[in-house]
């Protein structure tokens, strides 16, 4: 019984993690009494559990998750959602006007095509198909902003933990921001500056998500940006 | 590139005009800057010439193959330039393998324009037999990524192959072509260059980014030689300029296309 | 030289038309993540082999009815760039570029957890910029790093190399004059840590001796070429760490 790499190691696919019994967590699997890593990332023996914290990952809907998706078609009673999934999303009319779909509704008003949503899933049908809903405060079309994308498995990063990284950016630079999930960001600040700031960082982030003592350092980082436009 | 199914991307358009408006554009250049260019010569050893070209983020290779082969009916004295081409799928989500979409064949064409305006090469130098056999010099253009803007990044790298192409010498004897394994330059000394603008909203904005391609009105590429002036041009889009817009695109083109040439001379 | 030696036939030493030693192989270079708009990518030059992959996927599955219920298709496109040969070969797809694509599908599915992403799509795109011989192994060993670099979740990696007979030696990594002139190629593709061949073909005539030599010659060879790619992965990462 045995771990064969040490904490926050970097594993790549194939990789035998650990030899005999142990609970097995994200991005793993079990082969002949050995665990593998299943994706690039750094290994974590936390906790009784091995698990890798993958550093690159495609998005895996998951109910609750809030997304960004842009509506790419319209059919009878629901928009079809691209949200960067293996399958397009669907927000059916009651879940986005509260009342049930009748001839009166003009999709089109509500939501055209080429229109951007932030929406929630609310579940996945029995084809994992995501179910999506916007309903729900902050939800709906995105009027005002731009979207940035990173590697869905950077956003945990961004986000901080219980919002740390996410609420210290925006104090620090006074921009909304709305992180979906499936690796988009939607940005809105009232000046140009601010909104150019938020960028650069994100795309700090998005390289340097797997290392330590990031929010600080990102701290520092806004700090010297607002500095230099000054 | 237009795009897809008619999809407008509402939200980005008005984000970028804003942008535009305010005189910065979304990656923070000025409405008449071009991105970072990048030439590197010589990639691809076996061919006769080859460059890539780094525009931003769009990424292309150039492959220049020389052979012998028959003359076009119409000029049977004279070498042959065919330019081609790819849109491979790597180069973006949106480009699906199969026959050459329309953009492909309008951005062969126009860099193929522009080349052949100019005389990058004297053409009547390039008969092996006239009548019989010539040289006959494909173009082959690869775009490996999608950032906007194929057409300038192509023409740079045609012409930046092209010009340290070396072509094989094929030697006549008793009416049979033959291959000697000796080379000379091929001698490209025309330095046409291509200028790329589009219009969105009232603003004309240089070297389009894959954003603006996405929401602009009309695109235009004018393309200037070393004498300040216009060898080809190209409207594309589904909105027209006024020739106010027109004539500001050429004093762009002007202006602009002497440091996309040194881009192409600081690198030999 | 010795006299006796001088008096009996003097034989040329064997060599190889690039100079390698017969196990020896190309000079080999990989990276990760080299094109911004592919989910995954990789650069391979083995030799003068020039090639880069890029992936795409999971996503929807198109045309719908192709779509399989219980996993996701893999779609491997193996296309050779008209500048890539010797002479310029036509942009079209030939009839090798499609077995090729077909010969790469085989030697990856088996690594890659297709079922976890039922009725969609994987798309793997190798476009060869230069060819030398041993396009199909190089197309594949990119393939994976590609796949890797695009999060797609695998078993083990999957790792390519080919051995052959040329002038009567067994080799390792032909060249193309190697493959052109000699007897017999033998293309392999190997999971490592499975231990585990997913790619065998073989073009020519060999004893079933030399067939079992050529075949454990070319796992040799993937396991040098396993340590590469494990390291085109890390080095995406190596940089940023030095940072702290």
């Amino acid at each position: 019984m045995s771990a064969h790499f040490e904490s926050r190691d970097l594993v790549i696919p194939g990789d035998v993690l650990y030899e005999g019994r142990i609970r097995t967590g994200d991005n793993t699997y079990r082969m002949q009494g050995k665990v593998c890593a299943t994706r690039i990332g750094l290994v974590d023996y936390g906790r009784g559990i091995v698990s890798v914290i993958a550093l690159e990952a495609s998005y895996n809907s998951l109910v609750g998750d809030l997304v960004v998706g842009k509506v790419v078609d319209i059919e009878l009673g629901q928009w079809m959602v691209e949200i960067d999934s293996p399958s397009l999303a669907i927000l059916s009319v009651p879940d986005a006007i509260d009342a049930p779909f009748s001839p009166d509704v003009v999709m089109p008003d509500i939501l055209d095509v080429g229109d951007m949503v932030i929406a929630k899933i609310v579940d996945l049908d029995r084809r994992r198909t995501p179910i999506l809903s916007t309903l729900g405060r902050g939800l709906g079309k995105v009027e005002e902003g731009f979207i940035v994308r990173i590697t869905p498995s950077k956003i945990p990063r961004l986000i901080g933990k219980k919002g740390s990284m996410v609420n210290m950016i925006l104090k620090e630079t006074g921009c909304d921001i709305v992180i979906g999930q499936n690796g988009r960001i939607l940005i809105h600040g009232r000046t140009r500056e601010q909104e150019e700031i938020v960028v650069d960082v994100i795309n700090k982030i998005n390289k340097e998500a797997h290392t330590s003592g990031l929010t600080n350092r990102i701290q520092e980082y806004i700090k010297g940006l607002k500095e230099e436009q000054n | 590139m237009s795009p897809r199914h008619g999809i407008v991307p509402r939200l980005k358009r008005k984000k970028i005009q804003e942008a535009i408006g305010s005189g910065k554009r979304m990656d923070g250049r000025e409405l008449d800057d071009y991105r970072e260019i990048v030439v590197k010569l010589g990639v691809i050893e076996k061919a006769e010439g080859s460059a890539e070209v780094f525009l931003g983020d769009t990424r292309v290779i150039v492959g220049v193959k020389i052979k012998c082969g028959a003359p076009f009916e119409d000029t049977p004295d004279e070498g042959v330039i065919i330019c081609n081409a790819e849109f491979v799928p790597i180069a973006s989500p949106n480009f699906e393998p199969g026959p050459p979409r329309e953009e492909s064949i309008e951005l062969a064409r126009v860099v193929d324009r522009g080349l052949r305006s100019a005389e990058v090469v004297d053409f009547s130098k390039l008969a092996i037999v006239p009548g019989k056999h010539v040289y006959v010099i494909n173009i082959d253009i690869y775009i490996l990524n999608y950032a906007g803007n194929l057409i300038d990044a192509s023409a740079i790298a045609a012409l930046a192959a092209l010009r340290e192409t070396m072509k094989p010498i094929y030697k006549v004897k008793d009416g049979e072509i033959l291959l000697t394994d000796k080379k000379e330059p091929l001698k490209a000394e025309k330095m046409p260059v291509a200028v790329t603008m589009v219009k969105i909203g009232d603003s004309i904005v240089l070297d389009p980014s894959a954003d603006e391609e996405e929401v602009m009105d009309a695109r235009l590429t004018m393309t200037v030689d070393e004498d300040g002036n216009i060898c080809t041009i190209q409207k594309s889009g589904s909105y027209g300029l006024t020739l106010e817009e027109i004539e500001k695109a050429l004093n762009i083109a002007v202006e602009k296309a002497p440091g996309i040439r040194s881009k192409i001379t600081g690198n030999d | 030289m010795s006299k006796k030696k001088s008096r009996s036939r003097k034989k040329k030493k064997w060599e190889r038309v690039d100079g390698r030693e017969p196990n020896e192989l190309r000079p080999i270079k990989i990276e990760s993540g080299v094109l911004p708009n592919a989910d995954g990518s990789s650069y391979i030059e083995m030799g003068r082999n020039k090639i880069i992959v890029g992936v795409f996927g999971p996503g929807e599955m198109h045309p719908k009815h192709l779509a399989k219920p219980h996993m996701a298709v893999l779609r491997c496109r193996y296309h050779m760039a008209p500048f890539s040969t010797d002479p310029r070969r036509s942009p079209a797809p030939s009839r090798r570029d499609n077995e090729i694509s077909m010969v790469m599908r085989y030697a990856l599915e088996p690594a890659i957890f297709l079922e976890r992403y039922p009725r969609s799509c994987i798309d793997v795109y190798a476009e060869v910029l230069q060819a030398d011989g041993g396009t199909r192994c190089a197309s594949i060993n990119a393939a994976t790093v590609a796949l890797v670099d695009a999060g797609i979740p695998m078993r083990d990696l999957v790792v390519s190399c080919a051995a052959g007979k040329y002038d009567g030696k067994v080799i390792l990594d032909l060249g193309d004059y190697e493959d052109k002139e000699g007897e017999a190629d033998v293309p392999v593709a190997y999971m490592p840590k499975l231990s585990k061949v997913t790619l065998l073909q073989m073009d020519g005539i060999l004893s079933s001796e030399e067939l079992e030599k050529c075949i454990h010659l070319s796992i040799e060879g993937c396991n040098q070429i396993y340590e590469m790619q494990r390291e085109a992965l890390k080095k995406k990462y190596g940089i940023e760490k030095e940072e702290k």
